[in-house]
Formats: C-alpha cells, sequence, structure tokens
C-alpha cells in the first residue's frame, strides 16, 4: 500500500463529503470524550479518597480493642476494653521501628464556653498524635507529654468547633468547659475537612488521653492505640511483633483468636480506593461503550460509502489503483484518529468544567490520553477493515459498469 | 461459451482502430483485454513486446496506470470533485511521489492542453459533456500513455462535441499515440484509420480506411453555420 498518497486520497475524500466526515467523527469525539470524562471523574474521586487515606498518616498501624458479647449483645469494636495503657506502653518500648504511640479514647459530649454550647466529639490522645497523624496546629501549641503525664486540663480544638463556640474570637488561651470541666485552650488545628465517610473532621475536641480518662470520659480501657512505624519497608514486621507482644500480654493461648484487631493504613486504603476504582471502571465502560457506536457508524458510513461510491472505486483502479489502494480503512482510520484527537480534547474541557462548577475532583492522567487515543485508532481499524476489503476485492470491470 | 473466441489482432504504434459491433460481439471483453482489466482465459496478449496474460492484478493495475488511458462514454469522473483533482487521480496511484503543488502543476498543464485551462476548479456537474468528456481525456493523458482507449466516448455527445472529441483525438495520434476506440457509429469510425469489426466473438472484418479529418469537418460545420445565419 503506498500510504502517503493514499492518505492523501483518503484526505480528498473525507472533504468531499464534509458534513458526512463531521457528523461521522463526532460519534468517535463523543464516545473519545465521555471516556476521558468519566475516567478523569473516576480518578479524580480516587485521588481525593487517597489523598483524604495518607491524611491519616504514614506507615500508621491501628490496633483496635476486640468486641464483647454481654447477654447477647455484641458490642463494637472496642468495646471489649482489652487495650490497655500498658499494652500502649509495652509497644513503645518493645517493637522497634516505633517512632510514635498515641494511646486513644473517644466520646461525644457537650462543651460550653460563655453563652455558647455545642455537642463534638472528645479525642483522648498522647502528644504523638498530632506527628503521627500530621496535623499541625494553625494557631497556639498542642499539648506537651508533660500535660499528658499529669492530666492537665488542656485541649486543642478543630476549626469547627472554634467557630461554633468563639466565632471570630481567637479561642487559644480561653477556657472551654468539658462535662463542666475548664480546660485551658492551647491551639487550634488545621482545617483538614470531610473524611471519606463524610464526617467533618474537624469538628473535634483533642485534650490528653490521661485526662480524658480521668476527668471526662472515665474507665481505665483505650478504644484503639495509633502507632506510627518510621520506615515503611519495617510496618509488616513491626505490625506482626505487636500482634505476638499484645497476644502474650493478653495471655491469649495459640488458637484462640485475638481480643484485639490490627489494621495498618494501607489495608484501609486499599479498601476505601476498591470502591472507587470499580466506579471508574463502570464510569469508563459505559463511556466505553459509546466509543464502540460511535465505531459502528464509522463501519456503517464506510460500507454505504463502498457501496454508493462502486463506480468511483472502479475508476480508480482503472486508472492503476491497486486494491490495498482503495482509502476506505485510511478514511475510517483517520475519522477515528482526528475523532479521537478532538474527543480527547473535549473530554479534558468537559472535566475542567465540571471540576469548576461542580466542584467535582476530576484527574486526568497521560495514560488516559493515549489509551483513549490508540482505541480510538483501533476502532477506526477494526470497523475500517471489512469495507476496506469489500472494495478492495471488487472486480473493477464490474465495479465500473455498477450504476 | 466464450466472448471472444481465436481472435488474432495486432495493433502497432500510433494506430487509430475503431472497433465496432453489435452488443453481445465480445468488443467489450476484447477491449477489457486490451486495456488489462480482464485476463484472457487462454491464449496471449504481448503489450510492447511483454506477456501481460499472466500477470495478477496488481501487476496489472500498474500496466494500466503507466501505459493506458481510458476514456469512457459516460466520462466516469469523481463527482463532487474539481476538473484539477480528477486529472490527478491517476498520479496518485503512480510509482512517482510528487507533491501537491507538483501534481497541481501537472494537471492544469494537460487540461490546458484539452482546452479547459481555466476550468480547472469547476465541479463536473458544472461543465457541459463535451467538457467533462475532455477532463476525461485529459486524466486519461496525464501519465504520458502510450494507448489511448477510449469506450463509446462519443456515445452521451451531441455530433458538433462528438467531432471536437475526435479531434482531439486524432492531434494526439499525429503525436504518436495509439488510439483504440469502440463505437457502433459508422461515421465516428470513419475519423480511425482502421476498422476492425467483430460479430459473435469473431473477427468479421480488419480494413484500412480512408480517414476523415475531425479538423476539416469542424471548419465545414462552421461554415455551413455561417451561412445559415446569413
Amino acid at each position: 500500500m503506498r500510504v502517503g498518497s493514499t492518505f492523501n486520497v483518503a484526505l480528498r475524500a473525507l472533504r468531499r463529503n464534509k458534513m458526512r466526515s463531521v457528523l461521522t467523527a463526532l460519534g468517535i469525539i463523543i464516545g473519545v470524550g465521555a471516556v476521558i470524562a468519566m475516567v478523569g471523574i473516576g480518578n479524580g474521586a480516587k485521588a481525593q479518597v487517597e489523598a483524604q487515606i495518607a491524611s491519616l498518616g504514614q506507615n500508621v498501624i491501628l490496633i483496635f480493642s476486640g468486641s464483647t458479647t454481654s447477654s447477647g449483645i455484641r458490642t463494637g469494636w472496642g468495646g471489649a476494653g482489652t487495650l490497655k495503657v500498658e499494652d500502649a506502653e509495652a509497644i513503645r518500648r518493645e517493637v522497634p521501628g516505633v517512632i510514635g504511640v498515641s494511646e486513644e479514647v473517644v466520646s461525644t459530649t457537650q462543651v460550653a464556653a460563655g453563652n455558647q454550647n455545642w455537642f463534638t466529639r472528645i479525642y483522648g490522645e498522647s502528644a504523638d498524635y498530632f506527628d503521627i497523624r500530621q496535623w499541625p496546629l494553625a494557631d497556639g501549641a498542642p499539648f506537651t507529654p508533660q500535660d499528658v503525664r499529669s492530666a492537665n486540663k488542656v485541649c486543642v480544638i478543630g476549626r469547627t468547633t472554634a467557630t461554633q463556640i468563639y466565632g471570630n474570637e481567637d479561642p487559644v488561651g480561653q477556657i472551654l468547659r468539658v462535662k463542666e470541666v475548664p480546660f485551658t485552650i492551647t491551639g487550634v488545628l488545621t482545617p483538614k475537612g470531610l473524611s471519606t465517610q463524610g464526617v467533618d473532621q474537624d469538628d473535634i475536641v483533642i485534650m490528653p488521653y490521661t485526662s480524658a480518662m480521668k476527668r471526662v470520659i472515665g474507665g481505665t480501657n483505650l478504644r484503639n492505640i495509633n502507632v506510627q512505624i518510621g520506615d515503611a519497608g519495617q510496618l509488616e514486621a513491626a505490625q506482626q511483633q505487636i500482634i505476638s507482644l499484645l497476644r502474650q500480654r493478653h495471655n491469649i493461648r495459640p488458637g484462640r483468636d485475638d481480643d484485639f484487631t490490627v489494621r495498618n493504613q494501607q489495608e484501609i486504603a486499599e479498601a476505601a480506593t476498591a470502591t472507587s476504582r470499580v466506579m471508574t471502571l463502570l464510569l469508563g465502560a459505559i463511556a466505553g461503550v459509546s466509543l464502540v457506536v460511535g465505531g459502528i457508524g464509522i463501519m456503517n458510513i464506510m460500507l454505504v460509502s463502498v457501496t454508493e461510491r462502486t463506480r468511483e472505486i472502479g475508476v480508480r483502479m482503472a486508472v492503476g489503483a491497486h486494491g490495498n489502494d482503495i482509502q476506505f480503512l485510511i478514511e475510517a482510520v483517520t475519522l477515528s484518529s482526528v475523532g479521537g484527537v478532538i474527543g480527547i480534547v473535549c473530554g479534558i474541557g468537559a472535566s475542567r468544567i465540571l471540576s469548576a462548577y461542580a466542584h467535582w475532583p476530576t484527574l486526568i492522567s497521560l495514560s488516559s490520553i493515549l489509551i483513549a487515543f490508540l482505541f480510538s485508532a483501533a476502532v477506526g481499524v477494526f470497523f475500517g477493515f471489512y469495507p476496506a476489503r469489500q472494495a478492495a476485492r471488487l472486480d473493477p470491470i464490474e465495479a465500473l459498469r455498477y450504476e | 461459451m466464450h466472448a471472444v473466441r481465436g481472435v488474432s489482432l495486432e495493433i502497432r504504434r500510433a494506430e487509430f482502430v475503431a472497433l465496432m459491433g453489435a452488443s453481445g460481439s465480445g468488443k467489450s471483453t476484447l477491449m477489457n483485454i486490451l486495456g488489462c482489466l480482464d485476463r484472457p482465459t487462454s491464449g496471449r496478449y504481448v503489450l510492447d513486446d511483454a506477456d501481460v496474460s499472466g500477470l495478477d492484478r496488481d501487476r496489472l493495475a500498474d500496466i494500466r496506470n503507466r501505459k493506458i488511458g481510458f476514456v469512457f462514454q459516460n466520462f466516469n469522473l469523481l463527482p463532487r470533485t474539481s476538473a484539477r483533482e480528477n486529472v490527478e487521480l491517476p498520479l496518485l496511484y503512480s510509482a512517482q511521489h510528487l507533491t501537491n503543488a507538483q501534481l497541481r502543476e501537472k494537471a492544469d498543464r494537460v487540461l490546458a492542453s484539452v482546452g479547459l485551462g481555466g476550468r480547472e476548479d469547476h465541479h463536473p456537474s458544472q461543465l457541459s459533456g463535451g467538457q467533462q468528456q475532455r477532463v476525461a481525456i485529459a486524466r486519461a493523458l496525464i501519465n504520458d500513455p502510450e494507448i489511448l482507449l477510449a469506450d463509446e466516448p462519443t456515445g452521451n455527445l451531441d455530433s458538433r462535441t462528438s467531432i471536437e472529441i475526435i479531434a482531439i483525438f486524432q492531434q494526439l495520434n499525429e503525436r504518436g499515440i495509439t488510439i483504440i476506440m469502440v463505437t457502433h457509429e459508422q461515421d465516428i469510425a470513419a475519423y480511425a484509420r482502421r476498422n476492425v469489426v467483430m460479430r459473435d466473438g469473431i473477427l468479421l472484418s480488419d480494413k484500412v480506411v480512408t480517414q476523415r479529418t475531425a479538423a476539416a469537418e469542424l471548419d465545414k460545420l462552421t461554415a455551413a453555420t455561417s451561412n445559415s445565419e446569413e
């Protein structure tokens, strides 16, 4: 096949039927555009979830207390009260690679200051918590290990809580009453926004876990322990060590189930991104259907062209065209690739518009652009091949006589 | 049943042959073989000292492209395509690679030589029958063929235009191009130098005739028209 001149011929033929060419390409434009935009939306959602997971902290292992059954009622994780402060200290002491441990207790309660009050979540944590969660303060300072040891009445609060109680006033240094216990606010956290579950992460009061246990919540059990490992490579080993350490400390005989649950952040991330990955696939598949429909449109037009232009094919053959020189394959590929390129531009435009006006996060990767382009070209080859073969097989004498 | 049987025909360079016969006489089949559009089931076709009867489709296409120009009764121009692009068509399938500018220059020159200078951008629908046939002739000439095969070239034209087209053929013939023309009109065949008549697949007669000159006929017609006007 003489590609150069056949390409020339194909372009001339496409130009001759401008409207038809544009409409045929439109099928591919819409198809590719839809794929690009849909996959962009899916990837954007995935990236958002991943960013939120990453905001949980790097190389974090979460240990939850197990559940327990009492009179047939099963409590959730953390209900068994099997995790003790001593367990956390043992982990801090004995597991290599640990760079931070935060004992966590959680409650919800009414907090008040002046004549304002607000129902919010109370987190008792160690001073490591802000490093583990990579959660810096916007204002003021975090509480110190000394505050934790002494169970001082100090706390930091999230942006939402600050706004609800203090409005535009600076909360640092003010007194916040938690269950009627006055706590001094040492700092305000930077806003984190909504979590993957849609919970406002800034609607929070964080205080030393010792203070929370002694003055607010009561009890001696931890809901969970957050552990941060210095090196991602040590994560698995540390997780195993934590499990065996806790089994030993809780006197669990071999063969019995753990009375706690250990998760690392990677597992949580995988579970969370699995949903968005499925969504991306689904959106992409639906959009892919429209691409295939566009391809069938090309094939349809090419088949009509072969019939309608039979005489033309005869003339071309009479003046020296080989069967392979008949341009329908190149016409189809040209339509689909040009449609593909325009579709990519439209898809990028559409996802930009969605980001800007619907505030959906979109992420367009180079690979999705390349795949969309190659796929559209492949659609042209696939759906152009049959009509092209039909044309190439025509007998020039018959074709010239065709009415 | 063979459309053509035992035909032995030798056509020399620069001849002007009219091939005649009723429909079904086998002249179309013979034309298709001469034009390398079809292959004989048996027998040989030697073109330019080379046996082409055994060549495959693509080789035949190359020979058509290089050596043979076709002119059809119904012109067979591509619709919605300028005269220039119609004429360029064979160049797109030739071995030599020309730029678009070269294609254009060459096509315009040949169009001018058949008297269509200035109409390069016209589409077939904007041209008269005679002009369309001139475009077709220009297309046939673009690759400097050795043979021009014309299948009822005047069948769709009025008598004056027919003679104009024949006049072009005679000019080309004088330049050394072999012309083989299928026609069923006796007075058109009279412009050729040799008339071959077929019937039922065999040669009925093959004789050299005294050639009428188209240019002279045209002059006569012009004179007659001006006389009647006076």
